[in-house]
């Protein structure tokens, strides 16, 4: 009898428990409609699993964009409230992430940080309307709906800047050595070679090499044997570690150039620049800028976390402000219409460069470039 | 000019398959098994390497004896106790078995590296003094002359070894007839341990010589190279010492010449359609010998 009473006690305190969460569940979502004193933002991002140290860096990087402007009185009169969800770098966790952010009523979205999961989240997204800014998903259907924008550049569009870039050095024979099984690489690869011999350039030697080749002394001997004045690769660090030493090895000294996926070759190198020396590469952010803005970026950073922020934080911490900066066009009005119009009509000044936003989602902004200077980055424009 | 480089290029890559298919083809021959544990024995070694020589803060010679010693004492002492734990037991089984194990061996080793050492490449310092020799265009390296001087070196040894030495003729025995060789008075598993010792030597002379050549090292990077060195034992002869040398330099010359005139993406098919080829038209390899299975 006691036990029959006990169980009913429990199955009714259950239920009063569940009342209490859908009831509070329910006010939040009209405190979001009718626009209380807080914006909420919605994060994606792996913050576990292989590419665990993108959605960390990004998520630290937003966090203090929040701060910053929490402190210096909110927008609009508004706080601003991170929420960030942990996706694995998964598309299906990525989007039950966004499911999860919408339950809790976010006014905009930033993420997701990698490519094939910010494609998967705008399938969703984009029916809800809701704006949603990618601050570092490179590939180009990222921003194939109407509501996606992002901060970083695609890749093509490395692969003209570096050819415009190239071309100004008054370099005009290139070499080019790409990985022919990575999208990344041949996406950037495609665009410079149509870019540099648009604007009269010419393509000397054009090699290839497949994902998880160590031997570049067969391409490198045929760059060699023609008459190039520069060598660009793009690709990432691991092989260019690989090209840089071989290159020095057969005697082959062109100036090297390349794209963001450059950022960690010096770790890479155990520091020993020698062989890179010079070597020039297009990238968001060098946390050795001396730019002030930047400079106190990396020293909050550094307070904060203990660590030298990358490009990720850098992303992340921009996708905050250009939610700021939409937010104040609009004057506090949180509808996706009006938002999404907004951010059309901004400029932002972020820690990437000065940028602003194309109808398709796509930033305008001008190239930084990183050189390699006695073992270390050092900023260049 | 470029002609004489890519061949060149072709010598340097076919001398370090080469030396990793020595090791193949003298356990295959020996033990009768095919060690696909091998290039992985020689990533752990490149790791080993690596290690030594941070640690080291010694004179200059000794900077490059200490991890040169350390790296082939791991080397072997792995090799010996992969062969006790997972081989020995399977001496009676049948060959495929041990295939069978010595594949999950290898991605045993694998797995336990990407562990410690995560995905990343890591850079390890070259132990060879870095020197090269350039004629006119030509530029030869010093890794890659004294990769080839080794390897040749290595090949005279061991055949020396097998042919004119009583653990040499032993170890012939145990490759002819397990059996017959017991009753002879031969230890067949002491003997097998110590073909894997050897082998496992090579392996550790193959990662030094490796790592000097190509300055990193992650949990894959034994893998190809260990296939590819395994195409080159077979196209010489698996079991032949000199078969699995012109084998090897065969192998990187015909690579690095499709790379340089057909198709870089082309290359590694060339390489394993010259190994269906061969064992087509000439089942035993190059230098292979036909054994004759009197009944």
């Amino acid at each position: 009898m006691l036990k029959r009473f006990l169980a009913l006690a429990m199955a009714g305190t259950m239920a009063l428990t569940m009342v209490g969460c859908g009831g509070s569940g329910a006010e939040n979502d009209a405190a979001a409609d009718d626009g209380s004193d807080v914006i909420k933002i919605g994060g994606i991002g792996p913050l576990t699993g292989d590419a665990a140290s993108y959605g960390v860096s990004t998520k630290n990087g937003a966090e203090i964009a929040v701060q910053e402007i929490n402190e210096a009185g909110g927008v609009e009169g508004k706080q601003l409230e991170l929420l960030f969800e942990d996706d694995e770098c998964d598309e299906q966790k990525s989007v039950n992430a966004y499911s999860t952010l919408m339950d809790q009523g976010i006014n905009v979205l930033v993420g997701s940080v990698t490519s094939a999961c910010s494609i998967a989240v705008s399938g969703e997204s984009s029916q809800d309307g809701i704006l949603q800014i990618t601050p570092s998903g490179s590939a180009k259907e990222c921003t194939a709906t109407p509501n996606a924008f992002r901060i970083c550049f695609t890749d093509p569009l490395q692969g003209q800047v570096m050819a415009e870039y190239i071309q100004q050095q008054g370099l005009s024979k290139a070499a080019v050595i790409y990985n022919n099984g990575d999208e990344y690489s041949k996406g950037i690869h495609d665009a410079f070679v149509a870019k540099f011999t648009e604007a009269g350039g010419e393509i000397v030697a054009d090699e290839s090499f497949t994902s998880g080749d160590v031997d570049f002394k067969t391409q490198l001997t045929k760059i060699k044997g023609s008459e190039a004045d520069c060598l660009f690769l793009p690709f990432y660090y691991t092989e260019v570690a690989y090209v840089s030493e071989q290159a020095a090895s057969l005697g082959l000294t062109l100036p090297m150039f390349g794209c963001d996926g450059w950022d960690g070759v010096i770790k890479q190198l155990n520091g020993d620049t020698t062989n890179i020396e010079g070597g020039t590469f297009l990238t968001p952010f060098v946390p050795t800028d001396p730019d002030e803005k930047i400079q106190a970026f990396v020293k909050k950073y550094n307070e904060k976390y203990g660590a030298d922020p990358d490009q990720f934080a850098a992303d992340g911490y921009d996708a905050i402000y250009a939610i700021k900066l939409a937010v104040e066009q609009t004057g506090g009005d949180l509808s996706n219409e009006a938002l999404i119009d907004a951010m059309t009509k901004i400029t932002l000044s972020g820690l990437t460069g000065d940028m602003t936003f194309d109808a398709n989602g796509e930033p305008n902004k001008s190239a930084k470039v990183a050189v390699i200077e006695n073992g270390a980055y050092t900023a260049k424009s | 000019m470029d002609f004489i480089q890519q061949f060149i290029n072709g010598l340097s890559l076919g001398s370090i398959y080469a030396l990793i298919a020595l090791g193949y083809t003298m356990v295959y021959g020996i033990a009768k098994m095919l060690n696909f544990a091998h290039g992985d024995v020689i990533m752990v070694g490149a790791y080993v390497l690596s290690m030594a020589a941070v640690k080291a803060g010694l004179s200059p010679a000794m900077s490059i004896v200490f991890p040169v010693v350390i790296c082939m004492l791991s080397c072997t002492v792995l090799g010996v106790t992969i062969e006790k734990i997972a081989y020995r037991p399977l001496r009676n089984a049948s060959p495929l078995a041990v295939l069978i194990t010595a594949i999950g061996v290898s991605y045993f080793l694998q797995s336990v590296a990407l562990l410690i050492f995560g995905s990343n490449q890591r850079k390890v310092e070259s132990v060879i003094p870095k020197f090269s020799v350039t004629l006119g265009e030509i530029h030869l390296s010093g890794e890659a002359i004294t990769t080839l001087g080794v390897t040749v070196i290595i090949m005279i040894c061991l055949a020396l070894f097998i042919n004119f030495t009583k653990v040499g003729k032993a170890m012939r025995a145990v490759s002819e007839d397990k059996g017959a060789a017991q009753l002879m008075g031969v230890n067949v598993n002491s003997t097998i341990s110590l073909t894997f010792a050897i082998g496992s030597f090579l392996a550790a002379i193959a990662s030094i010589l490796f790592v000097s050549s190509y300055g990193f090292v992650g949990p894959y990077s034994g893998a190809m190279p260990g296939i590819k060195a395994f195409v080159a034992a077979v196209l010489g002869g698996i079991g032949s010492i000199p078969g699995a040398m012109l084998g090897g330099i065969i192998l990187g010359i015909i690579e690095s010449m499709s790379k340089a005139y057909i198709s870089t993406e082309l290359a590694d098919a060339i390489v394993f359609s010259v190994l269906i080829i061969v064992l087509l038209v000439k089942p035993t390899g190059i230098l292979g010998r036909k054994r004759i299975t009197k009944v």
